[in-house]
């Protein structure tokens, strides 16, 4: 890519919003999106890795097929608190809080957020979320599971349940701010002639998640508000020995976290059709067919929850109609996959860093998909429902889907974020490790989920150890995958070379500002005339005052 | 020497290969479109890499293109769902001649009942070539039953009665699992599911000590409850008789028509008064925390068989309001049709 | 060039674009008081968005339980007191109206009714809590707390207070109801429906402690708005924290207005207190 720039050597700006002021009281005070995106990047950067480390413990656990590393008490903490921490604290926030964050306000042309007060709390509140995620670890962890089901949750366990249900509320209300920012900044803060169909793809998968968040997350708080009190004062809700319909809780929970898998995925599909644009250098094939499908994908989100229930003991009926509205759902996500190959066609292709990780997405994301339809028909469900199977769906979508648009996303923003690149050979080197590394570790599982393995299990019969160990090696090469870049993120910042305004030579406009963007994002407030990814235009954007 | 590495769990049940020939058909379409998508891309970033003197050619869209490839997903997963739909109804539902066996799952372990009163920890004995109803009930959290060999699973619920079936077809020794996390010792809530040829089972059956069959038992703590001085066929009685009641519509204070099945029994075993027949007075006392799970089953078991026992149809009922036999064909068909059956004006 | 944090109010410095409105209150992402004002209300409704979906999450686990316990909810909601809720329900229209009129003084600029309504609409709020301070008090009296660990313990069947056995005892209540109206119920019968009716103060509580955790931060919200308003911050120009403030203790108000025929009208016994 950088032999298309030209023989000037890029500068780095005098003055931006990284030296515009120093200390420490002018990051933790911060009213800058850009700035504010980077706090979050940094602590969700500590779960991932956290959350990471429970993964490789409970994968050295799964080694042999006797439960001989760790007690199961403490087998059933390690798998609560990486599903937790994963998705609570490191999923949901994850491209919506840093890229999301970062990007949208300057891709509109906005100076900031609608409301960067709120911004900066809602990362308070995040901190304060995984003050207790902490605290629960400290004080022993939670071995519920993610799910939190009842009545197991809320009067068998003896662990901190009441605490992290806390954490995760306040966790939920981060996000809930962190959506409202982005609906308000996408209604109201569009730069001149931004309009409605000219909005890049990632702002509009980013404003289909802001829906979910709002709409769905407060029915989480909720859920876990009455489960923490059923923990603590036995009202009698969720539990069967006072009346309670321990279903319901199933009901509540899924109609938040199934339209969560959708707050997960959507904006890393937006990521990825901002990379599969640029580096084909085309404009993205089907604009509105693209952007409507994020809204789609949105609403047809909060009509499938009870899939996740065809054998918890609902009516077959109701099951039906469940399984007929999750088939819906995934027209959406295919149609987005043709869309982004076709764009693809008869384009100028450069196989940089970010697009290695965009094709990994389409592959992984697709693969994720269609096993998901596999889980939504209900014939297929009753066999292959918690057992591996579905471990190895969630992590085809959730892993090799939306952490692989994130890695794809911060090398294409990296530039931007910072002023310099990350250096290109071990970049690649570490996409082709994850893709393998994911691979290795989940396609086995697939497997093993057919065969008949259990989720959630400690120990388990030595028939199932081959695969087992395979995916145990598959997770020490995507370990690998996952350190590098941390690595040479760090060491870029330093030595990285300097990256100037637009080192891909993308259109949109935060590549029209300076890298890093001063502290108001544009020097001059940007009009835009054209349609999002002109690429093969001469002048996309015209920036008059 | 042969390296174990299946790809597939073994099939000992009916149901078995037919879900096998759906997962083959979804593997199939997994696998056509993910190598589509991925020859594709392959294909692209091969003949489209960038060179020097060619450009990229902008294509705008193509509506045409877009409709096709939202159709024929479109149809393709609602021929899935379909066919997922069929196979989900006869996995749900089991045959009216299935023998009949009671589970109950505990933290951490399963507790079986056969009709002749065996019973079983954690290994079940069933015959082959014959539909095997397992009804089930948790005692504490939700537990879940699940033989990978006959590819069948139902979460096990509290306070309310599941059920499961299938009909194995090769006698072995199959995995039974929770699948559904319960706790510390989740992964160690397995045992075994085994299957006989009839005469076999048939032996085994008749070599285990059991203290009588379950309707017996049954029995037993209905007399100990002193079930029957409310609950008999005379004319004075304070309860509705009994015989003959299971499966079949009631008709409740409030005009609504239930059915008669485990769950209702059991119920009005443990809040008799959420659904009193008609006619009645709600003075039954509850017996919850009295009867256990087991105890419950039993005495299901037993109002089960009272009707076959007496062979006396039960229209010489001396009580006003429960439905009569020749009212009987009317409201199921009725219940069919999916209304509410009009209430009977006529007291008999 | 603005530091990052600088407050709204001394941001004027910052503003690069020159627009023709140099409000104090305008923040520097904006480019006028409009779109200011325009986007803040339009976040508020967003917000009150969030805020239904919440109490909807609690409404519907409310239906879905009446449904399945609707003798136990009719004895728990005719154990309440309708005449305190309906003054409640008077008051909290009262407070709309009050804070109505906040706004308006607050647009028209008058600042001393601006100030006024906005302690009646305090006052109001405080009188509101008070009397719901003193219902959960009974309940708390008469042993009607769910679970075990506040108070004695659940008891709706009688012999919670030593000295007044009859107080609070929910099943004596239904079978004298069903006396009056002609039918029997016996006694064991009408313990079992009483025992149930904790879920239904499960959901009185959850329901009413959440609008009430409303209601006071609603208050805080008001006493911000207080301190603002005497500072004389508000006038025609700029109000929008008045408008917002509003919006908010009208939902508040509404969701009341859901609350009080759900839990302590619908079904209840006629005559009773």
């Amino acid at each position: 890519m950088s032999t298309a720039t030209t023989a000037i050597k890029p500068i780095m700006p005098a003055k931006h919003f990284l030296n515009d002021n120093y200390g420490i009281r002018s990051w933790l005070l911060t009213k800058d999106h850009k700035r504010i995106a980077i706090l979050y990047l940094v602590s969700i950067t500590f779960f991932f890795f956290m959350g990471g480390l429970f993964a490789a413990l409970i994968r050295l656990e799964l080694l042999t097929p006797q439960g001989d590393l760790f007690t199961s008490d403490t087998y059933n903490k390690l798998f609560s608190m990486h599903g937790i921490n994963m998705v609570f604290f490191f999923l949901v926030p994850s491209i919506p809080a840093t890229l999301g964050n970062f990007v949208l306000p300057i891709m509109l042309g906005a100076k900031d957020l609608a409301f960067p007060k709120i911004n900066l709390l809602s990362w308070y509140i995040y901190i304060f979320a995984a003050f207790f995620s902490l605290a629960t670890m400290v004080s022993g962890g939670v071995d519920t599971g993610w799910t939190f089901y009842t009545p197991l949750s809320s009067g068998f366990l003896h662990t901190h349940v009441a605490l992290m249900a806390v954490g995760v509320i306040f966790a939920g209300f981060s996000s809930i701010f962190t959506g409202l920012n982005f609906i308000v900044t996408v209604h109201r803060m569009r730069a001149p002639g931004m309009t409605w169909g000219r909005l890049p793809l990632f702002v509009w998968s980013n404003y289909a998640t802001s829906l979910i968040m709002v709409l769905a997350t407060p029915v989480l708080a909720i859920t876990l508000i009455l489960l923490a009190l059923e923990r603590t004062f036995h009202i009698g809700v969720f539990d069967p020995r006072y009346g309670g319909d321990p279903v319901l809780f199933q009901h509540m929970f899924w109609f938040y976290s199934h339209p969560a898998v959708y707050i997960m995925i959507l904006p890393g599909m937006g990521v990825i059709s901002e990379l599969i644009t640029c580096f084909s250098r085309k404009r993205v094939f089907g604009y509105s067919f693209v952007a409507f499908s994020s809204i789609a994908i949105a609403v047809f989100g909060f009509l499938v929850w009870a899939h996740h229930m065809f054998v918890a003991g609902i009516s077959q009926y109701s099951a039906m109609v469940f399984s007929l509205l999750s088939m819906a759902v995934a027209i959406p996500s295919a149609v987005k996959v043709f869309n982004w190959t076709a764009t693809m066609y008869k384009g100028s292709i450069s196989l940089d860093t970010p697009m290695l990780y965009a094709l990994g997405f389409i592959g992984l994301f697709t693969i994720g998909g269609l096993t998901g339809i596999m889980l939504a028909a209900l014939g297929m469900d009753v066999h292959v429902h918690d057992t591996y199977f579905v471990i190895a769906h969630f992590h085809y979508v959730m892993v090799g889907g939306m952490v692989t648009a994130y890695l794809g996303g911060l090398h294409f923003w990296w530039p931007k974020i910072t002023g310099r690149m990350y250096p290109e050979a071990p970049a690649k080197l570490a996409a082709i490790i994850t893709f393998i590394g994911f691979n290795l570790t989940f396609f086995p599982q697939f497997v093993l989920g057919y065969l008949g393995m259990p989720r959630r299990y400690h120990a388990y019969p030595p028939e199932f150890q081959v695969l087992n160990v395979l995916s145990s090696a598959g997770a020490s090469v995507l370990a690998i995958g996952f350190i590098l870049p941390a690595i040479y993120f760090l060491w870029s910042l330093k030595y990285g070379a300097i990256a100037g305004d637009n080192p891909w030579q993308a259109t949109g406009l935060e590549w029209q500002t300076t890298s890093p963007p001063p502290t108001h994002n544009f020097h001059e407030v940007p009009v835009v005339t054209t349609r999002p990814y002109n690429y093969g235009a001469q002048q996309e954007v015209t920036v008059v005052h | 020497m042969q390296f174990k590495f299946p790809l597939f769990p073994e099939q000992a049940s009916t149901l078995a290969g037919q879900v096998d020939a759906f997962y083959l058909f979804l593997v199939l379409v997994t696998t056509f479109f993910s190598l589509l998508i991925a020859l594709l891309i392959l294909f692209f970033i091969i003949k489209y890499r960038r060179r020097p003197d060619r450009e990229a050619e902008q294509i705008h869209g193509s509506t045409l293109l877009e409709i096709i490839w939202t159709v024929i997903p479109l149809g393709i997963t609602l021929f899935i769902f379909v066919w997922g739909a069929v196979l989900y109804y006869k996995i749900q539902n089991p045959p009216v001649n299935a023998l009949e066996i009671y589970g109950v799952g505990k933290q951490w372990m399963w507790k079986f009942q056969h009709p002749g009163g065996q019973r079983e920890i954690n290994t079940l004995h069933v015959p082959t070539g014959r539909p095997v109803k397992v009804t089930l009930i948790s005692q504490d959290v939700i537990h879940d039953f699940f033989v990978p060999a006959f590819r069948v699973k139902q979460d096990v619920l509290p306070n309310r009665y599941v059920t499961s079936w299938f009909q194995a077809t090769k006698p072995g020794a199959y995995h039974l699992f929770c699948s559904q996390y319960c706790g510390t010792n989740h992964s160690a809530m397995i045992g075994q599911i085994i299957a006989m040829t009839p005469e076999d089972y048939q032996e085994w059956l008749a070599s285990g000590k059991a203290e009588g069959s379950l309707s017996s038992m049954g029995e037993k703590l209905f007399q100990e409850f002193g079930c029957t001085t409310c609950h008999r066929p005379d004319s004075g009685a304070r309860g509705p008789n009994l015989q003959g009641l299971y499966g079949r519509p009631v008709r409740l204070s409030d005009n609504r028509i239930v059915i008669a099945d485990d769950n209702y029994i059991r119920e009005s075993i443990l809040h008799p008064n959420a659904k009193v027949v008609q006619g009645f007075q709600p003075i039954m006392p509850t017996f919850e925390g009295v009867v256990s799970e087991d105890g419950l089953i039993q005495i299901t078991e037993y109002i089960k068989h009272m009707g076959t026992q007496e062979s006396e149809p039960i229209n010489n009922r001396s009580t006003p309001t429960q439905l009569r036999d020749n009212e009987v064909p009317q409201i199921q068909q009725e219940l069919q049709q999916g209304g509410q059956p009009a209430p009977s004006g006529k007291k008999p | 060039m603005s530091t990052s944090d600088t407050t709204a109010t001394g941001d004027q410095a910052a503003l690069e674009t020159t627009s023709s409105e140099h409000h104090p209150a305008l923040a520097h992402q904006f480019d006028s008081m409009a779109q200011q004002q325009g986007a803040a209300t339009f976040g508020m409704w967003v917000f009150l968005l969030t805020e239904i979906m919440m109490f909807g999450g609690l409404f519907t686990a409310y239906l879905i339980y009446r449904i399945k316990y609707y003798p136990a909810f009719v004895a728990g909601s005719t154990s309440i007191s309708v005449s305190w809720g309906f003054t409640n329900t008077l008051v909290l229209i009262a407070s709309s109206f009050t804070m109505a009129m906040a706004v308006w003084s607050a647009h028209t600029g008058k600042r001393k009714p601006l100030v006024g309504f906005l302690i009646a609409t305090m006052i109001l709020g405080a009188v509101f809590l008070g009397i719901k301070g003193k219902e959960y008090y009974d309940k708390y009296d008469e042993c009607h707390i769910p679970g075990h660990v506040i108070g004695k313990g659940f008891n709706a069947w009688g012999g919670c207070s030593v000295q007044n056995p009859g107080l609070g005892n929910i099943a004596q209540e239904i079978v004298e109801h069903a006396k009056e109206s002609g039918e029997t119920i016996p006694l064991p019968s009408a313990e079992q429906t009483a025992r149930q009716t904790e879920i239904f103060f499960s959901f009185y509580f959850l329901m009413t402690g959440l609008h009430a955790f409303h209601m006071i931060i609603g208050m805080l919200l008001m006493t911000w708005l207080l301190l603002r308003a005497r500072r004389g911050d508000f006038g025609p120009s700029y109000y929008t924290p008045v408008e917002l403030g509003g919006l908010y203790w009208h939902f508040v108000d509404i969701v009341w207005i859901y609350l009080f025929p759900l839990l302590y009208l619908i079904s209840r016994h006629k005559g009773a207190a």
